[in-house]
């Protein structure tokens, strides 16, 4: 099968949509300009024109109250933000509108509507553009959440996500822009809810969100050298969350380590900890360990950033602590650097 | 006729809520009562002008306009006690009235949050050439916050078929505007937008009516949205049905000023001025009390939903 890069695989996903869908649009800040949101909307404004694929002015609260008026009248809207902290802004209208609306409305509107939004980090990206906030918005019914990783899951949930009835969250990170991956061509939709299995194993279910799962995956390459099996559960929708892979794989490994690209504290991890403690009670080897960014804002000096954030070194020391290993050598190891890669600026 | 049509919309709206505050005290409306008392010569006077079709977006205050746009009494009712016959199904009570089907799309009970939905619905509606005037109400509260602003500018910017109705009685809860605006005339600013603006101070429901058919033709031919100011006069408190003359805030002077052009009263007068017999007046009013009295009756006979139906409609499909 063709591989194409995650980045490629949002931009064929909207396009396909758009084309075989009239209601759909796109709208958001910065869309059709000439950076096009990292390439993501790239074509759009040229196949479908202004008034499917356009600019916005900066109010992010009413823009998406604007989108929930659209979907209520039954246009298929996709509101984008280059960063996710954008969305704090509309706030109000995410938790005390659109996530309520069908609801409140004894369910005789509908609201289908994409919100997808960008979490940063690097380079300096610091404590304002940086953050995962998934969680908040997986607190508040109503609202779907959905994280993917890889390209495929970035076609196939995207197009599932426009296609829903429901106010999809839909959250990229940005360092999986790049990664490449198989992506069938056509159109195809992976359901809203439900985990994945990126990798079996035997000895130890790491669960890992969003770019976390590269790191687990680099994690599970050196650990198998050393005879170590790790299995990783990518959760992909968080809300609805539907643990039963996770609740499998843990039940078959006996342990579990949650690698959260967020802070732990009240976040998703502590979700996927609690399931694992109230499912698996028996059959817990060890505790459930969690892995997340540090208790602290964002820094931008890079070596501040490189202690902020967690890695694949953490993954294979917390495995290496839950099995009861002494740490094994890891200085010849050669592990992801995005500045070989990502020079910034966003 | 247009006059006795306006009075029987104004007569409803008063007459109903007088059943609540008659009604209250029982305990088993258990929503929070925003009263439209004082404002049902704008509520009417507007959603009489449009065509059942167009669409409405308001505010926790909107009895009145519930009333006047869907004529749904035995649904108003039966939502105000909760109940499984409510086409709510007692999810929304008194400050999220809404029945998409006859154009009243949704309300709010955060101040200005539904102004940008309607922007958004009128969106909708330019994209599909449908024709629908989109309006929405808000009170001078509304004024305070950005998205009232955002929403206006993004109406102004891609020229959208949008009607906003601020209807102004002063206070946001009870702060008054000199306590809140650092402007003089909100209609000053609002015409520097590329949008029309048209106000009015008088609780005449016929002169509302006018107004909003004015208003609904400049919005088709400049293409532009229309900003309408009204004052009224609110009669009870900001939430509950009872009076608050004596919180301070306010006089009850000032009320009886207002009291004397009150909309229902107005209207009647000038149906007699118009020659229509008095008996034929009463007639009208006691057929809506009894409808009133059928729908509170319905209502509080009707049974409550399953505990299972909290669960229905966090999401569609």
């Amino acid at each position: 099968m063709r591989k194409i890069t995650y980045c490629e695989a949002l931009n064929e996903a909207m396009t396909q949509e758009m084309a075989r869908d009239p209601r759909v649009f796109v709208y958001g800040i910065g869309v059709p300009d000439h950076k096009r949101v990292f390439g993501s909307t790239a074509g759009l404004v040229e196949k479908f024109g202004p008034e499917r694929c356009f600019d916005t002015p900066l109010c992010e609260d009413s823009m998406t109250g604007f989108g929930l008026g659209a979907a209520i009248n039954r246009m298929r809207p996709i509101h984008i933000h280059i960063r996710i902290e954008f969305l704090l802004l509309a706030m109000n209208q995410l938790a005390n509108m659109v996530s309520a609306y069908t609801y409140a409305t004894g369910g005789n509107l509908t609201v289908p509507m994409v919100i997808r939004a960008v979490v940063g980090r690097g380079w300096g990206q610091g404590f304002q553009h940086s953050k995962s906030m998934y969680s908040v918005f997986a607190h508040i019914p109503g609202l779907k959440v959905v994280l993917p990783t890889t390209p495929r899951d970035a076609k196939g949930l995207l197009i599932a996500a426009i296609r829903d009835d429901n106010p999809v969250v839909f959250i990229e990170h940005r360092w999986l822009y790049w990664q490449e991956g198989e992506v069938p061509e056509e159109p195809f939709v992976i359901p809203l809810k439900g985990a994945q299995i990126l990798r079996e194993g035997k000895d130890i279910t790491v669960v890992a969100t969003s770019w976390m799962n590269v790191e687990a995956l680099k994690a599970s390459e050196i650990l198998s050298r050393k005879g170590i099996s790790i299995e990783i559960v990518d959760p992909r929708s968080i809300a609805p969350f539907d643990d039963e892979l996770i609740i499998k794989s843990v039940a078959k490994t006996g342990r579990c380590i949650v690698a959260d690209n967020d802070w732990l504290n009240c976040g998703f991890s502590a979700e996927v900890a609690a399931r694992v403690s109230e499912k698996c009670f028996g059959k817990l080897k060890s505790p459930v360990y969690r892995i997340g960014f540090a208790p602290t804002p964002c820094p931008t000096a890079r070596h501040l950033e490189n202690e902020f954030y967690p890695n694949a070194v953490n993954i294979i020391r917390a495995v290496e602590k839950t099995l009861g290993l002494e740490p094994t050598d890891l200085s010849k190891e050669d592990f992801y650097s995005h500045e070989r890669r990502f020079k910034g600026p966003f | 006729m247009l006059n006795t049509d306006l009075y029987r919309k104004l007569y409803l709206a008063r007459r109903a809520e007088e059943k609540i505050r008659e009604h209250y005290m029982e305990d088993d409306m258990k929503t929070p009562m925003h009263m439209s008392m004082g404002e049902e010569a704008i509520a009417v006077g507007v959603c009489h002008a449009l065509k059942p079709e167009d669409q409405v977006f308001a505010t926790y205050r909107s009895h009145a306009i519930y009333l006047a746009k869907t004529q749904k009494i035995d649904d108003f009712f039966a939502e105000m006690y909760g109940k499984d016959t409510a086409l709510l199904k007692g999810k929304g009570g008194s400050m999220h009235m809404c029945a998409p089907e006859t154009g009243l799309m949704g309300t709010s009970a955060i101040v200005a949050s539904i102004i940008p939905v309607a922007v958004g619905a009128a969106f909708a509606n330019k994209r599909k050439d449908n024709g629908k005037i989109v309006t929405v109400f808000f009170g001078d509260g509304a004024l305070d916050e950005g998205a009232f602003w955002e929403s206006l500018n993004v109406a102004c910017l891609m020229k959208l078929p949008v009607l906003f109705v601020c209807e102004d009685n002063g206070f946001a809860v009870h702060t008054a505007a000199s306590k809140r605006q650092g402007y003089a005339s909100i209609t000053n600013i609002v015409s520097k937008f590329n949008c029309n603006v048209l106000k009015a101070n008088t609780t005449d429901v016929e002169v509302v009516y006018k107004l909003t058919r004015r208003a609904i033709r400049l919005i088709r031919t400049t293409q532009m949205p229309c900003f309408m100011h009204q004052r009224y006069y609110r009669y009870l408190e900001h939430v509950g049905v009872n009076e608050d003359f004596n919180a301070g805030y306010r006089s009850r002077e000032e009320f009886e000023e207002w009291y004397k052009k009150d909309p229902i009263v107005l209207q009647r007068k000038k149906l007699l001025q118009l020659g229509i017999k008095e008996e034929d007046i009463i007639k009208l009013e006691r057929e809506i009390d009894n409808k009133i009295e059928n729908s509170l009756k319905m209502a509080k006979e009707a049974p409550f939903s399953a505990v299972s139906e909290l669960y229905n409609g966090v999401f569609t499909g």
